[in-house]
């Protein structure tokens, strides 16, 4: 028909401006629709070519839909490509232009060529139109089955694009279930990926609603699947053995020799170049060995050397990344890396974001051995030029000192800042002065000796202003001519925009006066009068509050503002073990370098594989990590074991050498501590007082503890169980008991924090899967397995630690075992908080 | 799991993107661009490689002044998404032999091909140039790289030692060159950069050295390769001769801290002759990382000296002595140091007879910076200057001044002592002979001297 069209003379094309560029477009377009001409391809390339650019600088050209599709009727394989682009991208904005394209792509479906037959069923996949899934059901299957590993893989991604468009006619085709065969049968190893990463995401998402997905989720992580794919690691890509190493790591082994085949199998895998391969094969690591504390401080020992060289390869970000999880790791056991000090010294050309990491490793890992070195360099950076990082280098000193043992040197260093007469270093340094005398008041004498030169003209912010004058206030009987300082301050209350400063100076004003009445009188006057005109409303009633108390009584007074005080011993941490806990089962995610656990920054539809249900979860609070409970509590208590035995280790002075060749993890000595658990002992002991009370005919009596039936029931030691099947059992079954109990007072003291009880219950192979409250409410849900069944108890725990009351509700998958188990349970409470 | 993949030039347009689950809107872009831009938060100036906006999570690497971006709601590993991104800028290098915003928009079209089989639904489904050519069929648009200012480590080669093709490194993988056939040729890169820190008495506090071998191939039918490294090479700290370090100073045994090597890598007789083997897959790749902490001869001595002359005056010395071969050049070389903040003017005084030096004193960073461009192996070179203070000072300038530091770059040097005695490429007839290419070049990372 018609010839190539010469370019037309259209507005350069920088400066869309929309409408007539599109309307030019399609009816070019159209003339070419139907064109065999030699060369029409070239055209239509060239005109496609500039459609997909409007696409991209956000034009809208879904008008020219209908001129696309006509144009699509080729063989050139360029011109196909772009219009599967377009046709995606506008598809679901148009779903009734879209149809148009559905002939097309069917019939491309069923092409020779299986690049064809692939690139058009990921179309037709991406379509994302709810109205024609009908149309796909019969190309997925056939692309399911097809002889080339390209449709397949393709076929199995679309498996799941069908299940976001509709859900129900994914799972009645029965698409699941031949993805689950064709993943453990296809010889391609990208197709075998695509098949896992489908289910994972499908069964993850129906899990909250059908058991049967929980089923699946448990066989996927279960030994054949992890085993299967464990054997054909090297088959996978890079992207791929992440994959697989995920679900490794929601693995839980049946024995310790299973870990170290694991182990010993993936040992290589720390050699990649690839820093995503390896930090998941980490993570499988850190997660295996969670009960064998010996096993887990040698992977420590094995990970530091591929994690470090991690971070001095590739770019900026890849390392950042990587810098991101070492901290992690410091930050949790920071013994193990004391002395690999030296390569957490920050660079010169370090972005802040590094060095700041880089700094707070440095804080964590200082120690007896290593402050010299550390607090020498620190002082380095305290003097460079990108302030923020020479301010966060200050506190890092002083943090250190606030920790240290030897802390003489570190205020010689401090004080040394204040006579570098740069005003964001003094500033600084009186903050850290101010919480060093609040902790070692008996250093008093030095700091006030250098504070007392500084000249407040030089202080002007709020936070050091308001450390300077905590200090005067203080100590003003031994800085001669604090009285006058605080006078001056005074005078010119209104130029003082800070609130904070201005309740300190009151207060100090108050302390002064107490030591040096007839100096300070006066200005303390003048420091009320001003407070009782402030209109900030706490200054206003701090200064109204004094003035009373002051006219009350002056003894008084000082008892209520100046009392003798005890020193500071620890400073509070800014984050629970808790979140860091949850941060840690997140190991190799963005929480990690957020330093947020999930829940903090993802919707809850995007949470990850398991759910909490608003129920639970916001009981949850933060004990649990939503990805694998169970094992995260087991991990939990162990990791505290390992923090503690290093230390002990470090005191007895005992050169602990870790086995420097990695490949040969010993299995350790010690059982893990499930194993010690007998539960025949405890039996026998409870079994005399129930016959004492049965011989006497009494019933339950009400103290001090109720005696329970003689358990004959065994527990699994470790039962698996999610979330969400914990929550889908917790509503269909009915309460088999209910039942109130004392809690013994020892088990009152011992319950200062949820964690502590969930500790002792597992060791009497009773899990928590969510627990919260504050003191005096806390609130448990408990679960156990029968040993050797896949009978689950389901327990709601509800104490109040002022009476000591304990309610609960148990309900048994087998009614008949609730008795035993609940006597069983009971035991284990009453139990907590006895040596 | 990803949700968009998409490239921002340097002003913030849009050159791809690509939606992969429509689970993010539209707008992430001018989103993300405008956080990235007037980044302000916890003190800090540069935005992190990766941050959350209302739950959108965005993870990015700049690469060749471009920006390279994936946003996603799910809780990913950052390491897999940017190890991603910097991937797919490599495979689109090595597509189009030059990776800018130039080459990036006359190929967009390409791009889009690439990206539509790298990345399915958010899972990446392959990253290896070399599968991915049976599934484009787009032929790259070539831009002029004659004309481009050099990027990228590889780039250094052109301007020094002349025997290399320079174009070489900028060639596609994909396009033949005009001649019609294929030249035949591989590059193996020894890339070293180099961290030392100087105390001030010139003692060399802390050294490493973060080096890779890449390689790049234009070999036609996948022959295998073997690469032998230094016979005595040693790897691991567990080995005694780590604290002797007078014998590392005299050509003993390169020992390096740990390694990790490229997929295609075989190890099988690493362990006995130091050999690597691989089937080298067409791009560029790292075949090894590798890091060192072994004491090594620094390149360069630093003296730095700052005095006071008067109340409102002081002198600066500066010295770089070059501690290599004759046969060497150092160049592009940058001595920076910052002096006290109330310095208000510094003259300044070059050596007799000083060709290729400027110097500058950054006002607005209080900055002195000395700039070389070469310094052969065993010169040494000086710069003075004196600065004149708007206020008296206290006596104290050296701690108000330095550190120095100094960026550089040395072709065919490497610092390690690390190398490539032979590259053997298994021969499939008597007259293919491939081209190879096995060039050292050493850079600073971070090079400070404290006074």
């Amino acid at each position: 028909m018609a010839p190539p069209i010469p370019a037309p003379k259209t507005p350069s094309p920088s400066q869309p401006s929309g409408k007539s560029e599109v309307t030019d477009l399609k009816l070019q377009l159209r003339q070419l629709a139907g064109s065999r001409a030699p060369g029409a391809d070239d055209s239509k390339r060239d005109l496609f070519k500039r459609v997909i650019s409007y696409m991209t600088v956000g034009i809208d050209v879904s008008s020219a839909f209908s001129e696309m599709v006509m144009c699509s009727a080729t063989s050139d394989i360029v011109l196909k490509k772009m219009c599967y682009l377009y046709v995606g991208n506008y598809a679901r904005c148009n779903p009734d232009l879209a149809l148009l394209t559905i002939n097309f792509l069917q019939k491309d479906c069923r092409d020779e060529d299986p690049m064809i037959r692939g690139l058009a069923l990921r179309s037709l996949c991406s379509l994302r139109v709810p109205n024609l899934v009908e149309y796909l059901v019969a190309p997925l299957g056939a692309g399911l089955k097809d002889g080339s590993p390209y449709v397949r893989m393709v076929a199995a991604l679309g498996v799941l694009k069908l299940y976001h468009i509709s859900a129900a006619m994914c799972l009645d085709s029965d698409f699941p279930a031949t993805l689950k065969s064709l993943m453990l049968s296809d010889p391609d190893a990208q197709v075998v990926a695509n098949c896992l990463h489908s289910l994972q995401e499908i069964w993850n998402l129906e899990a909250s609603k059908s058991e049967e997905a929980s089923r699946e989720i448990e066989a996927l992580y279960s030994k054949p699947v992890v085993f299967f794919l464990l054997n054909k690691i090297k088959d996978f890509s890079e992207w791929a053995q992440c994959l697989v190493l995920d679900v490794v790591s929601k693995y839980i082994p049946g024995d310790n020799n299973e870990i170290f085949d694991i182990m010993n199998f993936l040992e290589d895998r720390l050699q990649h170049a690839n820093g995503a391969v390896v930090l998941a094969t980490i993570k499988v690591f850190l997660h295996l060995t969670m009960s064998m504390t010996d096993v887990h401080q040698q992977v420590y020992e094995r990970i530091k050397a591929p994690l470090l060289t991690l971070v001095g390869a590739g770019s900026p970000e890849q390392s950042y990344a990587v810098l991101c999880h070492l901290h992690l790791l410091v930050m949790r056991a920071p013994m193990l890396f004391s002395s690999d000090y030296k390569h957490f010294y920050c660079q010169f050309s370090e972005p802040s974001f590094v060095k700041k990491l880089k700094l707070e490793m440095l804080t964590a890992i200082a120690n007896e051995s290593n402050t010299y070195e550390i607090v020498t360099e620190l002082c380095e950076y305290a003097r460079n030029i990108d302030i923020p990082i020479a301010r966060e280098s200050i506190r890092a000193v002083g943090k250190i000192a606030l920790q240290q043992y030897d802390v003489n040197a570190i205020v010689d260093r401090l004080l040394q800042f204040l006579e570098m007469e740069k005003d964001y270093v003094t500033a600084e340094t009186l903050v850290l002065v101010k919480d060093l005398l609040r902790k070692y008041p008996q250093w008093s004498h030095d700091c006030i000796a250098v504070v007392g030169n500084i000249s407040s003209k030089n202080v002007q912010e709020p936070k050091a202003k308001a450390a300077l004058i905590w200090m005067l206030g203080e100590y003003s009987q031994d800085m001669l001519d604090a009285p006058y300082i605080l006078e001056s301050l005074i005078e010119n209350w209104d130029d003082e925009h800070a609130p904070e400063v201005r309740l300190h100076l009151l207060t100090a004003a108050m302390k002064c006066f107490f030591k040096r009445p007839p100096e300070t009188q006066k200005a303390l006057g003048a420091a009320l009068a001003a407070g009782l005109a402030d209109t900030h409303q706490d200054v206003h009633d701090r200064a109204l509050f004094y003035y009373r108390l002051v006219q009350y009584d002056v003894t008084v007074a000082e008892h209520v503002v100046n009392p003798p005080k005890q020193a500071v011993s620890v400073f509070a941490d800014t984050q629970s073990s808790e979140i860091k806990d949850r941060i840690f089962d997140e190991f190799n995610t963005l929480s990690v370098v957020y330093q947020k656990p999930s829940y903090m920054f993802t919707d809850k539809e995007h949470r990850g594989p398991f759910e909490f249900s608003e129920d639970l979860a916001s009981l949850s609070v933060g004990a649990q990590s939503a990805e694998n409970v169970i094992s995260a509590q087991r991990y939990q208590e162990n990791d505290n074991d390992l923090l503690l035995s290093t230390s002990e280790k470090e005191e007895n002075g005992s050169s602990a050498h870790y086995g420097s060749v990695p490949s040969a993890y010993s299995a350790p000595q010690a059982l893990t501590e499930a194993a010690l658990i007998d539960h025949g002992s405890s039996a026998f002991t409870s079994q005399p007082a129930f016959a004492i009370d049965d011989l006497l005919g009494l019933g339950v009596p009400d103290a001090p503890a109720p005696a329970p039936a003689p358990p004959t029931l065994n527990l699994n030691t470790k039962p698996a169980l999610d979330p969400g099947t914990f929550q889908r059992k917790w509503g269909q079954l009915g309460i088999t008991l209910s039942q109130e109990l004392s809690l013994s007072p020892q088990g009152v003291v011992g319950l200062t924090t949820p964690q502590s009880l969930i500790r002792h219950m597992q060791g009497h192979s009773i899990q928590c899967i969510a627990s919260g409250g504050q003191s005096p409410n806390y609130k448990f849900f408990f679960f156990a397995q029968k040993e050797g069944s896949s009978v689950f108890f389901l327990v709601e725990c509800i104490i109040n630690t002022s009476s000591a009351k304990v309610h609960l509700k148990i309900k048994a998958e087998d009614g008949s075992a609730a008795e035993p188990f609940s006597a069983l349970f009971q035991l284990a409470l009453l139990k907590f908080g006895l040596p | 799991m990803i949700s968009q993949f998409f490239v921002l030039s340097q002003r913030g347009d849009n050159i791809v993107f690509r939606d992969y689950r429509g689970e993010v809107p539209k707008g992430s872009a001018e989103i993300f661009f405008r956080k990235v831009k007037f980044w302000k938060e916890d003190e800090a100036e540069e935005a992190p490689p990766v941050f959350n906006v209302d739950g959108v999570n965005y993870i990015h690497v700049k690469v060749a002044g471009l920006l390279f971006v994936a946003t996603t709601r799910v809780n990913v590993s950052p390491s897999l998404v940017l190890e991603l991104l910097q991937r797919i800028a490599r495979v689109i290098k090595d597509y189009l032999g030059v990776l800018n915003e130039e080459s990036l928009r006359k190929n967009f079209v390409l791009v889009y091909e690439l990206l539509d089989e790298v990345i399915d639904f958010g899972y990446p489904q392959t990253t290896s140039t070399e599968v991915l050519k049976s599934y484009i069929f787009n032929e790259p648009i070539m831009v002029d790289a004659a004309r481009l200012p050099p990027l990228g480590p590889a780039a250094m080669f052109m301007q020094g030692a002349k025997r290399m093709p320079g174009t070489a490194v900028t060639k596609s993988v994909v396009a033949n060159e005009p001649g019609g056939r294929k030249r035949e040729e591989i590059f193996v890169d020894i890339i070293e950069k180099i961290s030392v820190t100087f105390s001030s008495s010139g003692y060399i506090l802390t050294s490493e050295i973060d080096g890779t071998i890449q390689m790049k191939s234009y070999l036609t039918g996948n022959p295998e390769i073997r690469l032998a490294l230094n016979e005595d090479l040693s790897i691991g700290r567990n080995g005694s001769s780590i604290y002797d370090y007078h014998s590392s100073s005299g050509g003993g045994t390169v020992v390096l801290d740990d390694c990790n090597f490229h997929e295609s890598v075989h190890l099988d007789s690493f362990d006995i002759d130091r050999t690597l083997t691989l089937i080298p897959p067409d791009g560029e790749f790292a075949v090894m990382n590798y890091r060192m902490t072994q004491e090594f001869k620094p390149p360069f001595r630093i003296n730095a000296l700052i005095e006071e002359a008067g109340p409102l005056k002081a002198e600066v010395l500066l010295k770089i002595r070059a501690d290599f071969s004759p046969s060497v050049t150092a160049n592009t070389i940058t001595v920076q140091m910052p002096v006290p903040s109330y310095t208000a003017r510094a003259s300044f005084e070059l050596e007799a007879g000083a060709v290729g030096q400027t110097t500058d004193f950054k006002e607005g960073s209080k900055r002195l910076e000395w700039c070389l461009k070469k310094i052969v192996g065993g010169a040494e070179h000086t710069l003075r200057a004196k600065l004149t203070f708007s206020q008296e000072s206290h006596g104290n300038t050296t701690k108000e001044a330095g550190p120095v530091n100094m960026n550089f770059t040395i072709p065919m040097y490497n610092a390690s002592r690390l190398q490539v005695r032979y590259l053997q490429i298994a021969k499939k007839s008597k007259t293919y002979n491939p081209y190879r290419w096995v060039r050292y070049v050493t850079q600073a990372n971070s090079y400070v001297a404290r006074l």
